[in-house]
């Protein structure tokens, strides 16, 4: 299921501003990469390029190569609809739909691909998926309940609930713990390590801590200067990227939040 | 006002009195309550002066459909028909104007490029700033012929439905002419509220449907459409609002007779609103009375829409926080 993300040559523009210059890079399947690097350097826009999601973006747009196996995302007839039924998404806020249920919720995505999906498949889905996301256990009774009635964690795992039910190959998480307890965030990075097993798993964190806890490799990106375009300095095993860094640049991002 | 006494001993008070304050406070609340006094005295003044003709009414005001009202005794009338012509033109305008306004709304806010979308919306508000009589102008002159031979098919291939049994009238001075008329009338008003709340769609909602592989009509059932109901059925129901105190237009265009059909093809049907306006002139004896006692009615009717729809508004904003 989880497959390998091949970027080369990926330059990303808001308009006429260049916001990602030049990012290529390999992320291995049935691992966690984590993007770190300062706000403002490109990293969530380009994790949103990996499954097309900064098109939302009025005026934004990607040049270069994005294989996922042998599928160029950005070939000319692929519909960024199919992309992200394939690259799966988790956000910083969670996001549960307000108006539905737990349930509902769990079987949206779900339901777009399939229409008639039988009862008892829709709630075999909806538990295996809650269970994936270690929720189902704090739920099971209530999964007629709003998903807004849930903690902020809860809403979380929720969401990822959401995103695996659509049985995608890559799951993109964009700062998932940033708006949450500590607590939460141990919940939620327990839920990483085991979702590795299946899936290709990309995080963008400013928690430099859960990066060396989550992720197999690490990419550091950082602005070449004010009102530059962002860039891929450095990428590779996580335990060298935070004791030995090659460059000068990651040494002092790393250092200097430790400090 | 004591502003001016110097300021006792001990610790200051928490907050200073500022004339400035006080005098806005004061015109604010006085506007508050005007409003209030303004209503109350409405329905106060419709009150009294229903009350003669009412008492002296010989039929039941609420289940009759007569209108003999114009004599100095024994005046027989009832809103009956009126009601009911009332809230069917309305209700015909609300069923065509709804969903026309949400998907103009979802094209200004989620499909139209943005160089046409300001100027589109723009043109909608305008739709409500066309007086009331030249709808009723371009519905007696421009659109009723042009109904009249879609009315003569509706009513030969549709006929055994009863909305559309014939035979139909040879004017199209008819209901459904009335409700497409107030359609257009109220189209601006659910559009603009639609358009308003589909704007405030969260960006995190509309992402999380995109993001699992929903396509834009997807994104729209799964995101904005729940999110937008509250306000959609608001803003239906201040259109609704409208439909039913529509006066001038449905004058001009209905050819009236106090009757009570869903038959919408033929001539016949009034409104309350266009029978007061139409019959006040002529009116004599109890007559002006007995047209009060129905603006009474029209005023209960559009009390009661307009505070369900705060009511529904309210408590949709509350299940979406």
């Amino acid at each position: 299921m989880a497959k390998r993300i091949d970027v080369s040559g990926l330059h990303v523009y808001y308009g006429d501003f260049l916001a990602v210059e030049d990012v290529s890079m390999t992320i291995e399947p049935r691992s966690v990469t984590a993007f770190i690097g300062s706000s403002g350097c490109g990293k969530s826009t380009f994790l949103r390029t990996l499954n097309r999601m900064h098109e939302v973006t009025p005026g934004a747009y990607a040049q270069g190569k994005v294989l996922i196996d042998d599928m160029d995302i950005y070939g000319p007839d692929i519909d960024p609809v199919t992309v992200r039924g394939q690259v799966g998404m988790v956000f910083q806020k969670a996001n549960p739909f307000p108006t539905m249920s737990i349930y509902d919720n769990v079987i949206a995505g779900a339901r777009l691909n399939s229409r008639r999906m039988s009862r008892s498949a829709a709630d075999d889905l909806v538990e295996e998926s809650l269970r994936g996301a270690n929720l189902w256990e704090e739920v099971k009774d209530r999964l007629g309940k709003p998903g807004a009635s849930l903690s902020g964690g809860q809403q979380q795992r929720l969401c990822i609930a959401r995103a695996t039910a659509v049985k995608p190959s890559v799951l993109l998480m964009d700062e998932p713990c940033s708006a949450l307890d500590p607590i939460s965030t141990l919940a939620i990075e327990d839920l990483i390590h085991k979702l590795k097993e299946d899936y290709t798993i990309v995080i963008v964190t400013h928690n430099m801590q859960q990066a060396a806890r989550v992720s197999d490799r690490t990419a550091f990106f950082n602005l070449a200067g004010p009102g530059k375009p962002g860039k891929l300095i450095e990428m590779g095993e996580t335990s060298q990227m935070f004791t030995r860094p090659e460059k000068k640049e990651t040494e002092n991002y790393i250092t200097g939040r430790f400090g | 006002m004591t502003t001016t006494d110097a300021p006792p001993a001990g610790p200051p008070p928490a907050g200073k009195r500022r004339i400035g304050d006080a005098v806005f406070a004061g015109l604010a609340r006085g506007s508050g309550y005007l409003i209030l006094l303004i209503l109350a005295g409405v329905a106060a003044f419709l009150i009294i002066q229903a009350w003669p003709s009412l008492s002296a009414n010989t039929v039941s005001f609420l289940g009759s459909r007569e209108w003999e009202a114009n004599t100095r005794e024994n005046p027989a009338f009832g809103v009956a028909a009126l009601a009911f012509g009332t809230v069917l033109a309305a209700a015909i305008a609300l069923v065509i104007a709804t969903p026309v306004a949400i998907g103009v709304a979802l094209f200004i806010v989620y499909y139209a490029d943005s160089r046409l979308a300001s100027p589109l919306g723009y043109l909608v508000d305008l739709l409500a700033a066309i007086p009331s009589v030249v709808y009723g102008l371009w519905g007696i002159g421009f659109l009723a012929p042009q109904l009249v031979p879609v009315y003569e098919a509706l009513t030969r291939y549709l006929g055994w439905i009863p909305l559309f049994a014939g035979p139909a009238s040879n004017s199209a001075r008819t209901m459904l002419t009335a409700g497409i008329v107030l359609a257009v009338m109220i189209l601006p008003i659910i559009t603009a509220m639609s358009r308003d709340v589909f704007k405030q769609v969260p960006q995190g909602h509309r992402e999380a449907a995109l993001a699992m592989g929903a396509t834009r009509w997807e994104m729209i059932r799964l995101a904005v459409l729940p999110f937008g109901k509250s306000g959609v059925v608001g803003g239906a129901m201040l259109g609704l609002g409208r439909a039913l105190g529509e006066t001038m237009a449905v004058a001009m265009i209905l050819s009236p007779a106090l009757v009570i059909s869903f038959a919408l093809l033929k001539s016949g049907n009034q409104t309350i609103a266009a029978h007061i306006a139409l019959q006040y002139p002529e009116a004599t004896g109890y007559g002006v009375s007995a047209l009060i006692a129905a603006g009474l009615v029209l005023f209960a009717i559009t009390l009661a829409v307009n505070m369900s729809a705060r009511y529904v508004v309210a408590r949709g904003s509350k299940e979406s926080r």
